[in-house]
């Protein structure tokens, strides 16, 4: 990459990175069951193409065109004059900032790897062809979501997301539970989808465009919605509560556990790596228009989210579910980081957390795999192939997936030498840094609390999974290592994973090039809402970075202490704690009661407001309904004898009277001629009288 | 003898005081008795005579009128057209009574009703 593109080459090779997998997913759609190998080859090759467009795009972004914005504007509707609107111009657009562009990069990699391993792990699905159709229609809609460069684009890539997943976690639609799961997610999702429209009709009805920075240049000019500080405030709440949906954030963050019931790199792709961070890249995307009390919103949204999905973790016994809490809570994290102002720790651990995430998840599809083929070969359908309880020992038989494992793990505790270290250590510190500047003390807190616990649950997961004594009879005998095509993803991952692919300092990231890449943007929100510059936060980060460091390699080895000293070396009877603090355990097993809560208050609710609208149906509507058709129905009685007595007792008489004249002159009509002369005689003397009288 | 006598003298007399009146009366009274014919006999050949008497009475005003009224023949020329059209409708007539009588072997017109109903 020595020759430099030019800036509409490396946009319109965007395009072409945005448009492909939608190619691939329309040929997969329609002739995907007639192509030989039903058509994986085709949508995975389509996928690595983009790759590695998206790898250069991105080389080339930041070695030629590093604080540029390369844009591509057209005109979507254009109608002058509207009467009683005014002018309406819409114009969409794409932009390559190194956000978007390093978001391209993170996307089509992960989705490049989850094809690989899905050709291993759904080999011989009744519906393998669409399965890849759908992959690519989720890289397609998530592409869009990081290349829009205004909100209503956003907005339409935002729902393809929704729509993508919701098909992919019912793919297995004959379990009840998927579909269920599917219905979930997708309703879930659209309260949070409600919120954000809400807060894109704010800004358009101010602003009239959906260009971000069109909008970002009218409030630095001092353009507020409505003239109100609150109302920005609030139009960037609204537009958080999209990511609170899409993002899984407390109290919308019950539909991604559920979420699980996909197939796993289905749950790897879009509920760990990419689309669940869409929230997040949401936030990063309109963090200049965030006030600071928005942005309080959100730091503490992500605490709280943090906090209880964490929690929630420590009590499960699901591969998978503990994974899924694990995202939730990462996600917390992010959303947290960029709350307090720590904006590039936000998105770099966006970016190292879709690395080992994606591999954790991958790799429990690994172990998953192999022991459903366990499973399968002893004839046992009765037990769970995703229970943690299950396992053990697994690691002589699958020792690619455990090493790999291993290092995600370390890296999701934020041990030294890993990437996950380096973004999360920037985001204590950051969460750090606000505590000292606002007092909000609590936000740090949670975040070393959370660092402890996460260390805690994932090295407990590692423990009961591949270490220690199988819990099985004969079972690990036919226990097998993936084939090539879902391990070389995992050892990829794993490699991406560590330290040097972020920053060549093993114990900071402030040198690497995601960090000189992504930059905080200032804000554009009047100063007198604005959260604290980024000079004040720089100089706080840099006084509270060793401390936070320090802290979080305590906790983080505290945690994994106590994962070995219960799980490992037996020191600590795990039951024996559960059973001491049975309350607290039974209320973390089932994750806080919010599925009971949502259930109670938002179901029954829903159902109680159903039933008293169909009592006043019964009761009122119909009642006026019956009232009307019995006042109809005595009307009708009444003009009915009206028509049969009088209507047609008119038109009787008139027919009587008629025949009866008839049959009275009928008998003058003798037919005889003579009769007839002597009536003209007759009439003729009748006429000589009457005329002569007159 | 003597009183006829007496009476005839008168009349020859009288005669030449025959005014219009006398004629209508005589034509008046062949038209009744012409009527009465037609609507009382049952014998087709009977009423065709009824007939005969209808028209005479006509001729005989069509002449008298032309006699006294005006200066012209106007009326008799119309009472010699009514002849001639009565001697072709007498013709036609018994030729009709004839095939009815050839047909129902009777004249009687109150018998011979199949056209009614």
């Amino acid at each position: 990459m020595t020759i430099p593109m030019s800036p509409d080459t490396l946009i319109m090779t965007a395009v072409s990175i945005l448009v492909l997998p939608l190619v691939g997913f329309t040929l997969l759609l329609f002739f995907g069951k007639k192509l030989p190998r039903q058509g994986d080859w085709l949508e995975t090759s389509i996928m690595t193409v983009v790759l590695g467009l998206a790898l250069a795009v991105l080389a080339q972004k930041l070695q030629y065109y590093h604080d540029d914005i390369i844009a591509l504007n057209f005109t979507w509707v254009d109608m002058n004059n509207v009467p009683g609107i005014g002018p309406l111009k819409i114009v969409l657009g794409f932009q390559l900032d190194n956000l978007s562009s390093i978001m391209v990069v993170v996307v089509a990699l992960i989705s490049t790897l989850v094809h690989y391993f899905s050709i291993g792990y759904m080999h011989g699905d009744a519906r393998y062809s669409r399965y890849f159709a759908y992959l690519g229609f989720f890289s397609f809609s998530m592409l869009l979501i990081v290349l829009a460069d205004n909100l209503l684009l956003l907005y339409v890539g935002w729902e393809l997301v929704g729509i993508s997943s919701y098909l992919l976690i019912g793919h297995w639609y004959e379990k009840k539970s998927a579909s269920d799961a599917a219905i979930k997610a997708f309703i879930v999702n659209r309260i949070g989808d409600v919120g954000f429209f809400i807060g894109i009709a704010i800004l358009y009805h101010t602003f009239h465009t959906f260009g971000l920075r069109e909008i970002f240049e009218a409030i630095r000019g001092g353009h507020l919605p409505y003239g109100s500080e609150g109302w920005l405030t609030a139009a960037g709440v609204l537009v958080f509560c999209g990511a609170v949906g899409k993002s899984a954030q407390f109290p919308l963050h019950v539909w991604l556990p559920d979420a699980m019931e996909g197939p796993t790199p289905v749950s790897a792709l879009i509920h760990a790596a990419t689309m669940v961070a869409a929230g997040v890249y949401l936030v990063a995307r309109t963090f200049p228009m965030m006030t600071a009390d928005a942005l309080l919103v959100i730091a503490y949204i992500g605490a709280v989210t943090a906090f209880i999905s964490a929690t929630i973790a420590v009590a499960q016994n699901d591969i998978k579910k503990v994974l899924a809490y694990s995202t939730i809570s990462q996600l917390g994290y992010m959303i947290m980081a960029l709350g307090v102002g720590a904006y590039t720790a936000g998105f770099f651990h966006l970016v190292t957390h879709a690395m080992f995430k994606a591999g954790l998840f991958l790799g429990s599809g690994s172990v998953i795999h192999a022991m459903h083929h366990a499973l399968h070969h002893q004839g046992d359908h009765q037990t769970d192939a995703q229970d943690i309880r299950n396992m053990g020992g697994l690691k002589e038989k699958m020792p690619i997936t455990f090493w790999t494992f291993v290092i995600y793990t370390l890296a999701i505790s934020g041990i030294p030498l890993t990437s996950g270290f380096l973004s999360k250590d920037e985001i204590l510190a950051g969460t750090l840094a606000f505590g000292g500047l606002s007092g909000h003390i609590l936000i740090p807190i949670t975040g070393f609390l959370v660092a402890g616990l996460t260390a805690f649950y994932m090295f407990r997961l590692v423990i009961l999974t591949f270490l220690g004594e199988h819990r099985g009879t004969h079972r690990l005998e036919h226990v097998h290592e993936s084939p090539r095509v879902m391990t070389v993803p995992l050892i990829v991952l794993a490699a991406l994973s560590t330290f040097v692919f972020f920053s060549f300092n093993p114990f900071g990231a402030a040198d690497g090039w995601i960090a000189r890449a992504i930059e905080r943007p200032e804000s554009v929100t009047p100063a007198s809402v604005a959260p604290a510059t980024n000079q004040v936060f720089e100089e706080a980060l840099h006084h509270a970075h060793l401390p936070a460091m320090g802290l979080s390699l305590l906790v983080a080895t505290l945690g994994i202490l106590i994962a070995f000293a219960t799980y490992y070396w037996r020191k600590i009877s795990a039951d024996r704690v559960a059973e001491s603090l049975r309350p607290l355990h039974t209320f973390l097993a089932n994750k806080w009661y919010f599925d009971e809560l949502y259930n109670g208050v938002v179901i029954g609710g829903t159902l109680g407001l159903t039933r008293a609208l169909r009592w006043f149906d019964n009761i009122i509507i119909d009642g006026v309904v019956n009232g009307a058709g019995w006042l109809t129905k005595g009307t009708s009685f009444i003009s009915g004898k009206v028509d049969l007595g009088v209507i047609d007792g008119l038109v009787n008489a008139t027919a009587y009277i008629t025949g009866f004249f008839g049959l009275l002159f009928r008998k003058f009509q003798t037919g005889k001629v003579q009769t007839y002369i002597v009536f003209a005689v007759l009439s003729v003397v009748i006429f000589y009288f009457v005329f002569r009288l007159v | 003898m003597e009183a006829f006598n007496t009476f005839f003298g008168e009349f020859l007399v009288w005669l030449p005081n025959v005014q219009l009146a006398h004629f209508l009366i005589v034509s008046a009274i062949l038209f009744a008795l012409g009527i009465y014919g037609i609507t009382t006999r049952r014998n087709a050949i009977l009423v065709l005579m009824g007939v005969e008497l209808v028209l005479n009475a006509a001729n005989i005003n069509l002449i008298a009128f032309s006699r006294y009224g005006g200066a012209n023949f106007d009326g008799q020329v119309a009472a010699i057209f009514v002849i001639i059209l009565a001697a072709a409708e007498a013709a036609i007539a018994l030729a009709i009574v004839l095939n009815i009588y050839h047909r129902f072997q009777t004249i009687n017109v109150d018998e011979i009703s199949t056209m009614k109903e």
